[in-house]
């Protein structure tokens, strides 16, 4: 009716083909509903098979890439105990991991303990107990802060620089010459980086945590005004053995995580230019957040075993 | 020396080997040829043991290299040397260290001695007043000079040339030529070359094999193939765009 009002300025023609238009709709509609019904259950199945189907092929992937790692790891380890041991290769490796990384770790650290002092002044001051600041803070960057940033801080410098270098070496077939020259690049490359992060992680930890506490005390004593004597005795009472070896475990493990990835992903990248910085970014961040999943994994188990 | 069976090998769709099968002499300079991506690379990574194919064998002096364990496998590369498209320099390594390099892994020589080695390669390929130099500082044609010695330095029984002139001016490209031939005429080293440069090939090659649709279709002396009445050989070696040969 609306159709017929608005055409009607436009004369009987205009009418005409109105009424064709609505013949041929009317004619087509019973054949044409079972078709549209039959369209929309497949559209809606083909949606669904393809989320499915979507979520299967990265579950795929998923297994490829952590059977590929879990391979690189067992290779890894069968090439640590078989001469020639790369000896000159791993104290490379331990000069630009660990000796190279010190300045960042100190720094970063240190201004660490110095906010985390702070914000724990101002939770503690209010139940007048700017006595446990002290063990705090130790407990705090032993167990957690030293640990998981200092990992942090390293995947971004060390994980990124390892995967370039591999991805590189690839791309350029340098990997594919040390083969046909009878050096096992698994040995010759991967084996000394995965070794010296792990070690040297836990002692950057340490360099961390300790570097913290310098500057939580600095703030401490001259900002904030608490007493030496006071802050010193809490941490000797508060902090153990235990405590800084939970953090050392935590690094160790860290440090095999981010390395093995980081090694993975630039061993195997394919794909020139590209596929290096995407499989930089990729270490990067698949490296920290296992940090991260593995970090509450074993604060849960040795939260349960105390 | 080397005998290719019945090679065959496919990446996903494409079948890139299609039953190769040819024999190399000891002691000659055999080429494959063929269109881009014809699948000569792949061949030559299969002999050097860098790929596996999905059925066939290759014989290295009787020796099945195919499926072999890596420690036998390196036994045999050892005897290998290998000069890739763009040199596959170590970028850490100084052009000295990365002649030096295979020697130190697999000869018990004195630091004297090795040095001694790599002034000799690196002054046979004219390259002996860039040994402090790092292989950011070289251009492509003294990269690949760098590997040639490298490839020489432990004196190897087979060398792999993988496109050795792809991407250089005629003068450097007709300066490897001459040092291919003149190595090789100081000893009897077998050279296997891959590559699509057909006038440098004929200069240098004792036989020539042509790769197309995955399998050898042709193989003689230089001037066999120059000669040849195949269509294809002879679309092949002109340059032409008529003719069965398409790079579609």
């Amino acid at each position: 009716m609306l159709c017929r009002w608005s055409l009607q300025p436009f004369g009987n023609e205009s009418l005409k083909v109105l009424e064709s238009m609505t013949n041929t709709a009317k004619n087509s509609d019973h054949s044409s509903l079972k078709n549209n019904s039959n369209t929309t259950r497949s559209r809606f199945f083909s949606i669904i098979r393809s989320i499915v189907g979507g979520l299967f092929e990265q579950l795929l992937i998923f297994c490829e890439e952590f059977g590929r790692i879990i391979i690189l790891f067992g290779r890894s380890i069968a090439w640590l105990v078989r001469p020639p041991f790369r000896v000159v290769q791993f104290l490379t490796q331990l000069n630009f991991v660990g000796a190279q990384s010190v300045l960042l770790i100190v720094l970063t650290g240190a201004f660490t303990g110095m906010v985390s002092i702070l914000q724990g002044y101002s939770g503690l001051h209010r139940y007048g107990a700017e006595s446990m600041l002290g063990a705090t803070v130790a407990l705090a960057l032993s167990r957690e802060l030293g640990p998981v940033i200092s990992a942090l801080m390293i995947i971004g410098r060390v994980g990124s620089a390892i995967t370039a270098e591999l991805g590189s070496m690839r791309n350029t077939q340098q990997i594919d010459a040390l083969s046909s020259m009878a050096v096992e690049p698994v040995q010759y490359l991967v084996v000394p980086r995965i070794l010296a992060a792990t070690l040297t992680l836990p002692l950057l930890a340490l360099i961390f945590s300790f570097s913290g506490m310098v500057g939580a005390y600095l703030v401490a004593i001259n900002y904030l005004g608490i007493d030496p004597g006071m802050f010193m005795s809490g941490i000797r009472y508060y902090l153990d053995l235990d405590d800084i070896v939970h953090g050392l475990v935590k690094s160790l493990v860290f440090g095999l995580i981010f390395s093995l990835i980081a090694c993975n992903e630039g061993f195997y990248s394919t794909g020139g230019a590209r596929g290096v910085g995407i499989a930089t970014t990729r270490s990067v961040v698949v490296s920290a957040v296992l940090v991260l999943i593995s970090d509450y994994m074993i604060t849960a188990m040795m939260f349960r075993s105390t | 020396m080397i005998h290719v069976e019945e090679l065959y090998k496919r990446y996903g769709d494409q079948q890139v080997l299609n039953g190769v099968t040819f024999d190399i002499r000891t002691g000659s300079v055999t080429t494959l040829m063929g269109l881009s991506g014809s699948g000569k690379s792949v061949l030559m990574r299969h002999m050097i043991g860098l790929e596996k194919p999905d059925r066939g064998a290759i014989l290295v002096d009787g020796e099945n290299i195919v499926g072999m364990k890596p420690k036998q496998l390196n036994r045999i590369r050892r005897r290998f040397g290998v000069l890739f498209q763009e040199g596959a320099l170590f970028d850490s390594l100084s052009v000295r260290e990365n002649v030096a390099f295979p020697i130190r892994e697999h000869r018990n020589l004195s630091e004297t001695t090795i040095q001694e080695i790599v002034v000799e390669k690196l002054t046979n390929v004219g390259m002996r007043e860039h040994q402090e130099k790092f292989p950011a500082e070289l251009s492509g044609g003294m990269r690949k000079r760098v590997g040639l010695a490298r490839a020489l330095a432990l004196e190897p029984e087979i060398v792999f040339f993988d496109e050795p002139t792809t991407g250089l001016d005629p003068i450097t490209k007709s300066a490897i030529y001459r040092l291919i031939e003149q190595t090789h005429s100081e000893s009897s080293i077998t050279y296997v070359l891959v590559s699509h440069d057909v006038q440098g090939v004929l200069e240098v090659s004792d036989e020539i094999m042509l790769l197309f649709d995955g399998r050898i279709a042709a193989r003689g002396s230089p001037s066999e193939i120059r000669d040849s009445l195949d269509p294809a050989v002879k679309q092949f070696m002109t340059g032409s765009s008529d003719g069965p040969l398409s790079i579609e």
